[in-house]
C-alpha cells in the first residue's frame, strides 16, 4: 500500500500524533479511524453532502476532500470542538435539540459546523442567505424546516 | 457562546426532547459507520458490473497474496442457506452461476486496512459471459425467466361492483413514476465480533432486528441464540434497511478471520447495497356521473421489482388496494403485478405502492375535472371517503377517516403572495443566474390527496414486545423496537412518564437477546405498536404497583390512584411518591401487543386486509421556467390525518421531512438506468433536494379525531406526507405549463423539449 508516515495534527486545539499512516487517507478516515473523533460523519465521501464538515484555520471544508497529510500546520475545529466543555453545548447546538433539527442525526454534526460558520461571517443572515449558507449539507430526514428555525432561533439569540 | 446542558422531559402530547438528542448535536452518538473493536478488520464486497451475466470462475489467488487480507469467501463459504429474503428467500447472499444485477456481491475480502481490502476486492478475478439483460417490465411476464421462482413476482386482482359499469364521462391516461432512492445519510454498515461460543455479535443498523437475525442464522447454519444483533445508531432508513444488506458476509468474514470486521458502503455502493422504490407504469380509466360522483375505476399496473422479490407483495398489494384513491368507488376492475428483470431490486421506501397509484389517480382526478368543468377540490370533496365507506376491496372503514376535513381545511388555506417577477434571484425556478426570462416564469397550484394502511396487513399476525422494569421509582423499557431518527425513543419515554408518573426513564439497548421482536420499523407502525406494547407493559407496573401500596396499607386496591407521580387513595390516607410507594421491589412486566387481525384479500381482491388508514392533502404552489425546463418548488400547503398529536415538533419533522421525499419524486430524483446499468449511483448525479431546493411548508391543520382500537388514539404519520405531495407538485406544473406530464420525476426536457416528444404510449397489457 505504499509509504507509510508519521504526522502531527492541530485538532480542536490539541496535537495529535499520527503514526505509520498510508498517504492516501483523508483528513476525515484520520478523525474518524485515527483520532477517536468520529463526529464528523461519511455519508458520501465525495464533498457533496457536507455531513463532513470540519473548519480549518477557519474556513468551512468537507473533510473527505482534504488530504489528512496535507492538514498539517492548520488548525483544524471540529464539532466535538464546538462546544465549552463536557457539560455544556453551544448555542447552536442547543437550538438544534430545542428546535426538533434533529431526527437521524446523521447530518448533523456536519451542518452544526457549517451554521457556526455562517453566523461567525454573517451574523444576520436572511433566510435564503441561511438557505444557500447550508444548501451543501444535505438532510434526508427533516426537510429543512426545523433546521431553519434552529439558525434563526440561534440567530436571534446572538442578535440579543 | 454557549448553553448548559439541561433536556426537555415532556409528557405525551408535549414536544418533549429526544435522548439521543445532546449525542447528536455533540457528534457523540454511535452510529453504526463509528463503530470500533480493537483488532479489527475491514471487509469489502466484489459486486457484478454487469446487470445479467453468468458466471464462468472465480479466481481469489491474487487478492490472497496482498499483504494484510486476512480473507476472501464466496458463496462457496456461505454454510447454511446461501440464499435470503423477507418473504422468500430468492436472493443470493453471494451470487454463484449468475449475476442478475449490476452491483449484486460475487465475493467480500477482509484486510488490515480498508484501502487493502478495496484493492484486494479489486484483485479478485471473476469470470463473466455477459447475457442481454432483461429491463423492460412490460414485457418481463412473458420473457424467459431469469430466476427458477420465474418472473411474476406479485400480481394482484381487484374486482368491485359491475366491471361493466359505465359513467357519462370517461378519461383516462397512461402514467409512470420513476426509480426512487431512500438516500439515507448514514451508509450501510455494521462491526460483526466473533464470539467463544461459536457465535457471532452484529452491531448493525437496520429497522427489525428479528428478521434480520432469523435470516442471518439461516444463512450462517446457527442457532438464533448464537447469532446476536446489537442495534448501532441508524442515520435514517425510508424502507432501505428492511432487506439485508452485508450481514450476512460479515458475520462469515468475523467467523473466518476470529477477527471483529467492520464494513462501510461507500456512497456508491450504498446505491447498489439496498432496494429502491418499483419505478411503475400504470394505465387507468375512470367513469363518472355528470354530477362527479365516480362510478368506476379500471387500472393495470405494473411495478419493476428488480431481480429479486424483497416486499414486492406488500407493493402491489397496496398499489392494487389503493387505486381507487380516498374516494367512493362502487365498481373496481384492477389488475397490478410486480415483474422480475435484470433491473436492481426494488422494495420498501416510504408509502410504498401507494404513492405511485396516487401519482396515476390523482392525475385523473384532475383530468375528470376539466372534462367535466368542476372545480378539481369540490370534485375530490364529492367523492370523499368517509367513515362507514368502503374501498374497492370491500373493506368498510370503521375508524377516523376525515378525508373531506384535510381536504376543505388544506384548500382553504391562503396562497403565498409574491410573483416570479419579483423573486429574488436564489428563489428563482434553477437558483441564481439560471432563469432565461423571468416574465417567462408561470406559477401554478396543484391539489393531490392521499391513502395508505398502517402497519402490516393481509393476514399478517403484526406483533411487539416491551418489558417494563419499575424500581424505587425509575423505569426501564425494554424493546427491540428501531430508532431510525423517527423519534420512537421520545415517545417511549413520555408515554412511560405518562402512565408511571416517572420522571426517570432508562432505554435498554435494543438487541434480539432477551425480548421478543418489536416488528419492523416502518408501515408507519412503531407508535401503534411498539408505543402499544410499551403503554400496555407499563401499565400492567402501574398495577402491581397499586396493588403492592394496597397490600402494604391494608387499603382496597379500588380507592387507589396514580396522579402526577403520587400513588393516592381517595381520601389521602395514602399519598406516597412513586419512589417510596414500593420499596426494595422491582416490579417487572412485558407485553406482547398484537394489533387486530386481519385477512389475506380473497381471489377477487376483496377482503378486510387493513387495520387502519391514514390520510393527507397536500397543495403545492411551482414557479416554471417554460423555455429551461426549470422548477421551483415555492410552497407546500398540508392537512393530515393525524388521530392524536403525541409529540407536536417531532409529527412536524415527519411532515416536512415526507414532503421533502415527495418533491424530490416529483422534480428530481430518479435512478437513471441504461439497459439495467445504474448510470448515476452519487449524490453528484442522484440529485435530493436541499435547503434551497426545499419549499417552506404551511401546515393547515393536524386533525385530531382519535382512531378508535389505536394505543393513545394516535395514527402513524411517517408515510401520508410523502404519498400525495408528488401528485400534488406534478399537478403543479402541469397547471403552470398546460402539458400532460404523465410521468414523475418531471425532468427538464419534459417541459422545454414537450412539443419533441412523442405521444405517450398504449396501456400495458
Amino acid at each position: 500500500m505504499g509509504e507509510l508516515i508519521d504526522y502531527r495534527l492541530q485538532v480542536n486545539g490539541l496535537e495529535h500524533e499520527v503514526s505509520q499512516a498510508w498517504l492516501g487517507e483523508n483528513l476525515l478516515f484520520v478523525l474518524r479511524e485515527r483520532l477517536g473523533l468520529p463526529g464528523s460523519k461519511n455519508a458520501c465521501e465525495q464533498g457533496e453532502c457536507g455531513s463532513c464538515s470540519v473548519l480549518m484555520d477557519g474556513t468551512l471544508v468537507c473533510s473527505c476532500m482534504v488530504l489528512a497529510a496535507s492538514a498539517v500546520g492548520a488548525d483544524i475545529v471540529t464539532v466535538e470542538g464546538l462546544s465549552a466543555g463536557e457539560h455544556e453545548l453551544s448555542d447552536v447546538q442547543a437550538a438544534f435539540l430545542a428546535e426538533g433539527a434533529v431526527q437521524c442525526g446523521f447530518c448533523t454534526p456536519g451542518l452544526i459546523v457549517s451554521v457556526h460558520d455562517l453566523l461567525e461571517h454573517n451574523p444576520d443572515p436572511t433566510e435564503l442567505e441561511v438557505r444557500e449558507a447550508i444548501s451543501g449539507n444535505l438532510c434526508r430526514c427533516t426537510g429543512y424546516g426545523r433546521i431553519l428555525e434552529a439558525v434563526r432561533a440561534a440567530q436571534e439569540a446572538r442578535q440579543g | 457562546m454557549s448553553t448548559v446542558l439541561g433536556v426537555r422531559r415532556g409528557r405525551l402530547g408535549e414536544s418533549a426532547a429526544r435522548p439521543d438528542g445532546v449525542p447528536k448535536v455533540r457528534g457523540q452518538f454511535a452510529f453504526s459507520s463509528d463503530l470500533f473493536a480493537e483488532g479489527m478488520l475491514w471487509g469489502h464486497l466484489v459486486r457484478s458490473p454487469h446487470p445479467a451475466a453468468t458466471i464462468t470462475g472465480i479466481d481469489v489467488s491474487e487478492a490472497l497474496r496482498i499483504s494484510g487480507v486476512r480473507a476472501v469467501i464466496t458463496s462457496e463459504d456461505v454454510p447454511g442457506l446461501k440464499t435470503y429474503g423477507l418473504d422468500d428467500p430468492d436472493q443470493p447472499v453471494f451470487a454463484w452461476d449468475v449475476v442478475r444485477y449490476m452491483g449484486e456481491p460475487v465475493a467480500a475480502v477482509a484486510a488490515d486496512h480498508p484501502e487493502t481490502a478495496r484493492r484486494a476486492a479489486g484483485a479478485i478475478a471473476v469470470g463473466y459471459e455477459p447475457t442481454e439483460p432483461l429491463v423492460d417490465p412490460e414485457t418481463a411476464a412473458e420473457a424467459d425467466p431469469i430466476h427458477p421462482h420465474g418472473n411474476v413476482l406479485y400480481r394482484q386482482r381487484i374486482r368491485r361492483g359491475d366491471p361493466g359499469a359505465t359513467g357519462a364521462v370517461v378519461v383516462e391516461g397512461r402514467y409512470e413514476t420513476g426509480m426512487q432512492d431512500q438516500a439515507f445519510m448514514g451508509p450501510e454498515s455494521g462491526l460483526a465480533i466473533p464470539a467463544e461460543d461459536g457465535g457471532v455479535d452484529l452491531y448493525i443498523a437496520t429497522q427489525w432486528l428479528h428478521i434480520d437475525q432469523a435470516q442471518v442464522a439461516a444463512c450462517l447454519a446457527l442457532p438464533l441464540d448464537k447469532v446476536r444483533l446489537h442495534l448501532a445508531g441508524v442515520g435514517g432508513a425510508f424502507g432501505a434497511r428492511e432487506d439485508l444488506s452485508m450481514q450476512v458476509q460479515i458475520c462469515l468474514l468475523a467467523l473466518r478471520t476470529g477477527r471483529p470486521v467492520k464494513m462501510i458502503y461507500s456512497r456508491e455502493e450504498s446505491f447498489f447495497g439496498h432496494v429502491h422504490r418499483h419505478p411503475s407504469v400504470m394505465w387507468f380509466r375512470h367513469h363518472a356521473e355528470s354530477d362527479g360522483r365516480l362510478v368506476k375505476v379500471e387500472a393495470r399496473l405494473i411495478l419493476d421489482g428488480g431481480a429479486y422479490l424483497s416486499s414486492s407483495m406488500a407493493v402491489v398489494g397496496n398499489a392494487a388496494a389503493f387505486a381507487g384513491g380516498p374516494y367512493r368507488v362502487p365498481n373496481a376492475v384492477v389488475d397490478a403485478m410486480a415483474v422480475r428483470t435484470n433491473n436492481p431490486p426494488c422494495g420498501a421506501m416510504r408509502g410504498f405502492g401507494a404513492v405511485q397509484a396516487c401519482f396515476a389517480y390523482e392525475a385523473q382526478m384532475d383530468k375528470l375535472a376539466a372534462a367535466l368543468g368542476l372545480d378539481p377540490v369540490e370534485l375530490r370533496l364529492a367523492n370523499a371517503i368517509r367513515s362507514g365507506d368502503s374501498l374497492i376491496t370491500g373493506q368498510i372503514l370503521h375508524g377516523a377517516a376525515p378525508v373531506a376535513e384535510v381536504i376543505r381545511t388544506c384548500a382553504a388555506a391562503p396562497l403565498p403572495a409574491g410573483h416570479p417577477v419579483t423573486s429574488a434571484e436564489l428563489a428563482l425556478p434553477g437558483g441564481a443566474g439560471r432563469t432565461a426570462d423571468r416574465h417567462r416564469v408561470r406559477r401554478g397550484v396543484g391539489f393531490a390527496v392521499g391513502v395508505k394502511n398502517l402497519m402490516y396487513s393481509g393476514g399478517f399476525d403484526d406483533s411487539s414486545t416491551a418489558r417494563c422494569r419499575l424500581e424505587d421509582g425509575v423505569a426501564t423499557i425494554t424493546c427491540a423496537a428501531v430508532e431510525v431518527g423517527q423519534g420512537f425513543v421520545t415517545l417511549a419515554q413520555q408515554i412511560t412518564r405518562d402512565v408511571l408518573g416517572v420522571d426517570e426513564v432508562i432505554l435498554a439497548p435494543p438487541g434480539t437477546t432477551g425480548i421478543g421482536s418489536a416488528g419492523s420499523t416502518s408501515a408507519s407502525r412503531q407508535t401503534w405498536m411498539s408505543g402499544g406494547a410499551v403503554e400496555a407493559a407499563c401499565r400492567a407496573v402501574r398495577g402491581r404497583l397499586l396493588a403492592s401500596v394496597a397490600d402494604r396499607r391494608g387499603v382496597p386496591l379500588e380507592i387507589l390512584d396514580l396522579v402526577e407521580g403520587r400513588v393516592v387513595s381517595l381520601g389521602r390516607e395514602v399519598d406516597l411518591a412513586v419512589a417510596d410507594a414500593a420499596p426494595g421491589e422491582v416490579l417487572e412486566e412485558t407485553v406482547e401487543f398484537h394489533h387486530a387481525p386481519t385477512a389475506r384479500l380473497d381471489a377477487d381482491g376483496q377482503g378486510d386486509a387493513h387495520v387502519s388508514f391514514a390520510f393527507a392533502a397536500h397543495r403545492a404552489v411551482v414557479d416554471v421556467d417554460i423555455e429551461l425546463g426549470l422548477v421551483r418548488v415555492v410552497e407546500i400547503t398540508t392537512s393530515q390525518d393525524v388521530g392524536r398529536v403525541l409529540n407536536p415538533v417531532q409529527v412536524v419533522g415527519q411532515v416536512e421531512g415526507g414532503i421533502a421525499q415527495g418533491v424530490g419524486l416529483a422534480v428530481m430524483e430518479e435512478i437513471v438506468l441504461d439497459h439495467g446499468r445504474v448510470r448515476n449511483p452519487s449524490f453528484t448525479d442522484y440529485i435530493i433536494p436541499t435547503a434551497l431546493d426545499m419549499p417552506t411548508v404551511h401546515i393547515a391543520a393536524l386533525i385530531e379525531e382519535p382512531e378508535p382500537g389505536a394505543p393513545m388514539g394516535a395514527k402513524g404519520v411517517g408515510e401520508p406526507p410523502t404519498i400525495s405531495s408528488t401528485a400534488a407538485v406534478v399537478a403543479a406544473i402541469r397547471a403552470a405549463t398546460g402539458l400532460e406530464l404523465p410521468r414523475a420525476p418531471v425532468r427538464p426536457q419534459d417541459i422545454a423539449l414537450a412539443g419533441a416528444r412523442p405521444a405517450p404510449g398504449p396501456a400495458p397489457e
